[in-house]
């Protein structure tokens, strides 16, 4: 599996051809941005006509072709592939995926079109090359798909009807929110039409609890960025208004009320694919999982049937909690068109720390610490190694060091959120400076005001922008005991010498740990060399290959690592019973082999 | 030589500002307050003139109420070597305030008084420049860069001005207020912190320096800047003419 780096495929459409006239376009455009990805594009440029024989004459009388050649190395791919197109798509993130289009799917033809045009009106179907060449890659430029067709629904109504007819005609369709995810979750992996939630971005009402004033609930649509209007009950402001957007957390804020959701891509993501993909974050060890704040959601099945679960409530225990499958399903049994999200309080007091550690275990323990004696005000626990840090001052505009002049082996933000300004300030400073005497922080710095809290996060929340701008990456993101959490970072930096820079940062409070590893340009000996070790190492301390990010298209294959066969074996059952034709995000979350 | 740097506490910068429903002013209370970001540039230049070891002392002086002291401990965690607090519930308008330094001055004979430009929740801009003219000490506003000759007894001072850089040189005693691209100021660190617990805060009242505070405007209304209307696509090249000078009436 050790050389492949493309998907070999049944059917090639014809519009591939022109979309890859588009990205070898581009590849100017985005080689002055993203050096490493220069010989990407060039290497996807080469013509396509050799691999383009007749479709349909050679596809195997096999139901599964799937099954038979999933797993295949590279001389049985290229004996094959007289007989197959590939893709030009590179799966950078992962180990070389072969893999190829289920012939059991239909291709659009004229009619679904006209059909289409019919239930959401002809402005809301999206032929354009523009938009769909932008729909059809994702964030890291890493996945790309060959759909010709977005579709942008406004009513839970229309998700339903076009998910009738797609399941009725064996479309497949990949619903797409705010396309920030890293896992290749939210672009088409070949001709699946895009059902785009951009539209629904309403929020259906806002209730305060009048005794308690704790309570807010806000279902939203799924789609939008979580823009707020005004309502009668609260008041709600657009996220926008706030010119520090970090410190609101989150997505949106209110006056009196927050998210309890805050991550880097919370300018463009959208609230649906949040709850999709049980979205983790930067409050993560304050406000908790998704599972606990979404309160109620509202699905559409394959079938176009409507689930109304959009309750307000905090107890309900009426029979299976089935909204928790949709939680995390990566949009793979339903799409979510309705959420109801637990809103806490917002509290005025936040206070930041940028500190440094000599080593992890004080890093480590610095966190159990913190757990004991800021419980009750610990809103944020995050972490960067000086790899990390480094990469930051080098490829970011306008980041300084706060600890200058020097650099230090680990750097750990520490927030608080309470009520009370001068308490909370006091009871931080009091903590941070008994554990500077202790020894277990060599230095640090508490932000005086909001913009210097803002350049405080700016660095941790650039660490993945920088690693963009630094070159080609590796990506794993993986949960993990948290006294061994960073003895991977070690073991992966000596594996792979001075030729990789392997760096390690994440949120510390929740084991949570992103492992990047930057390269001036994709080599696939490197990546031989990382996977599959990081998932057997992960797996092997009971970790997960998985912790925020999703499995998606980049580790569907891998969830064995995670998961015992009989839970994977229980959940395909479960896909099949709510998506029999399995036109939902196909290729992604499960096995393919398992699930085609 | 001694530098006295004034300091105000205001509305943090990244706060967005809220208009009190009455309309008398700006809302306050459960806001983030942080030091005005201009004093803040004014602190480092004095800490930069003392670490190259062309003055020995910098005070930071703020005025206000009680929660001003928070702000003094902000600057005296920077690096300030003690702070002057002169307490009061009153508002406070730029030639109070001015009064207010010229009976510090007296008291604490500094050679160089550093001012922020102006505070960004008044932007008033004016207590430098009053303060000037009651001591009168000569004045380098708007500065971007600061030279001090101990030797000479002088501070040459750039200035911002319209189209270009304007340089002065003032004789000591002088006041300068600070622009935005003077330094950088730096951050609060763990070490500064601590130290500054222990650093003197002198309280003073109005009274106790001879000075009445009263204000010789009057607030009538305090409004939010009108909503932007949005905008609209035009048709044609005639149509944006029309418009340009029928409706906007600009050409």
């Amino acid at each position: 599996m050790k050389t492949k780096n493309y998907i070999t495929t049944y059917c090639l459409f014809k519009c591939s051809s022109r979309y890859l006239v588009h990205r070898s376009n581009s590849n100017s455009q985005y080689s002055s941005q993203f050096p490493g990805f220069r010989c990407q594009f060039s290497r996807t440029s080469r013509p396509l006509e050799t691999f383009l024989p007749d479709p349909k004459r050679n596809l195997p009388s096999v139901v599964h072709p799937l099954r038979e050649y999933i797993g295949r190395d590279l001389t049985s791919a290229s004996n094959f592939s007289g007989h197959t197109h590939r893709i030009p798509c590179r799966f950078f993130g992962s180990a070389p995926i072969v893999m190829q289009r289920n012939p059991m799917f239909s291709t659009i033809n004229a009619d679904d079109i006209t059909k289409f045009k019919e239930i959401l009106g002809e402005k809301n179907v999206v032929q354009d090359e523009e938009v769909l060449l932008a729909a059809n890659t994702d964030w890291m430029q890493k996945y790309k798909g060959s759909s010709n067709l977005l579709l942008q629904p406004r009513t839970t109504e229309e998700v339903s009807q076009i998910l009738k007819y797609c399941n009725s005609r064996c479309l497949a369709v990949v619903p797409q929110g705010g396309n920030t995810g890293l896992v290749g979750g939210s672009v088409p992996v070949f001709d699946e039409v895009i059902i785009n939630m951009g539209s629904m971005k309403n929020i259906i009402s806002f209730d305060k609890d009048e005794t308690s004033k704790v309570k807010a609930f806000v279902p939203i649509q799924s789609g939008g960025r979580v823009i707020f209007r005004k309502t009668t009950r609260a008041k709600v402001i657009f996220r926008n208004e706030a010119t520090v957007p970090s410190l609101d957390f989150g997505c949106f804020v209110s006056i009196r009320f927050v998210m309890p959701l805050d991550l880097g891509a919370k300018g463009s993501c959208q609230i649906g694919g949040n709850v999709s993909t049980n979205a983790g974050g930067l409050r993560f060890v304050r406000y908790g999982s998704l599972h606990g704040n979404v309160l109620g959601l509202e699905a559409v099945l394959a079938n176009g049937t409507v689930l109304d679960m959009l309750g307000t409530l905090r107890k309900d225990n009426t029979g299976y909690d089935l909204k928790h499958l949709f939680i995390g399903s990566e949009g793979s049994l339903g799409i979510i068109s309705k959420v109801s999200i637990l809103t806490p309080p917002k509290l005025s007091s936040v206070n930041l720390a940028f500190l440094a550690c000599k080593d992890y275990v004080s890093c480590q323990n610095l966190l159990l610490e913190a757990k004991r004696k800021l419980g009750n005000i610990l809103s944020a626990f995050e972490f960067l190694d000086s790899h990390s840090m480094d990469l930051v001052l080098n490829h970011l505009e306008g980041v300084r060091n706060p600890l200058p002049p020097s650099m230090h082996n680990f750097y750990v933000l520490i927030e608080t959120t309470g009520s009370d300004q001068s308490y909370d300030k006091e009871k931080l400073e009091a903590f941070l400076l008994r554990y500077m005497e202790v020894g277990l922080i060599s230095d640090g710095v508490l932000a005086q005001d909001i913009n210097q809290a803002f350049s405080f996060w700016r660095i941790r929340e650039g660490v993945p922008e920088a690693l963009m701008k630094a070159g080609a990456v590796y990506k794993y993101d993986l949960s993990l005991p948290i006294e061994k959490m960073y003895d991977l970072v070690e073991e992966m930096r000596m594996r792979l010498g001075p030729a990789a820079k392997v760096v390690g940062y994440g949120h510390l409070g929740d084991g949570n740990l992103h492992l990047n590893i930057s390269l001036p340009e994709y080599d696939d000996t490197v990546l031989g060399q990382v996977e599959p070790f990081v998932y057997e190492w992960t797996s092997k301390h009971r970790g997960s290959i998985s912790a925020e990010h999703g499995l998606g298209l980049m580790k569907a294959n891998k969830i064995h690592y995670s998961k015992s066969t009989e839970s994977v074996h229980l959940m395909v059952s479960i896909k099949k019973l709510l998506d029999p034709n399995g036109i939902l995000n196909p290729y992604k979350v499960l096995p393919s082999s398992l699930t085609s | 030589m001694k530098i006295m740097v004034a300091i105000k506490r205001v509305v943090d910068y990244a706060v967005k500002i809220r208009v009190k429903p009455d309309k008398t002013g700006v809302e306050t209370t459960n806001v983030k307050m942080s030091m005005n970001p201009f004093c803040e540039i004014a602190l480092e230049e004095a800490l930069r003139i003392r670490e190259s070891g062309r003055a020995s002392e910098v005070v930071a002086v703020s005025m206000g109420p009680q929660q001003c002291v928070d702000t003094l401990r902000t600057g005296l965690a920077m690096g300030a070597d003690r702070g002057i607090h002169v307490e009061t519930k009153e508002m406070l308008y730029p030639l109070s305030v001015a009064k207010l330094l010229r009976a510090l001055v007296e008291v604490e004979k500094p050679q160089i008084l550093i001012l922020g430009k102006q505070a960004i929740d008044d932007d008033c801009n004016q207590t430098g420049q009053m303060l000037a003219g009651l001591l009168n000490w000569p004045q380098g506003t708007f500065a971007s860069k600061v030279v001090l000759d101990k030797e000479k007894q002088e501070v040459t001072v750039d200035r911002e001005v319209d189209g270009g850089l304007e340089t002065l040189c003032l004789d000591l005693p002088a006041i300068i207020t600070t622009d935005l691209r003077l330094n950088q100021p730096r951050y609060a660190t763990l070490p500064n912190i601590m130290k500054a617990k222990s650093k003197v805060i002198k309280k003073y009242t109005p009274q106790e320096l001879n000075v009445e505070i009263k204000s010789d405007l009057q607030i009538v209304q305090v409004t939010e800047p009108p909503k932007r209307k949005s905008g609209v696509m035009v048709s044609s090249v005639d149509e944006l003419i029309d418009k340009l000078k029928n409706e906007a009436r600009v050409i």
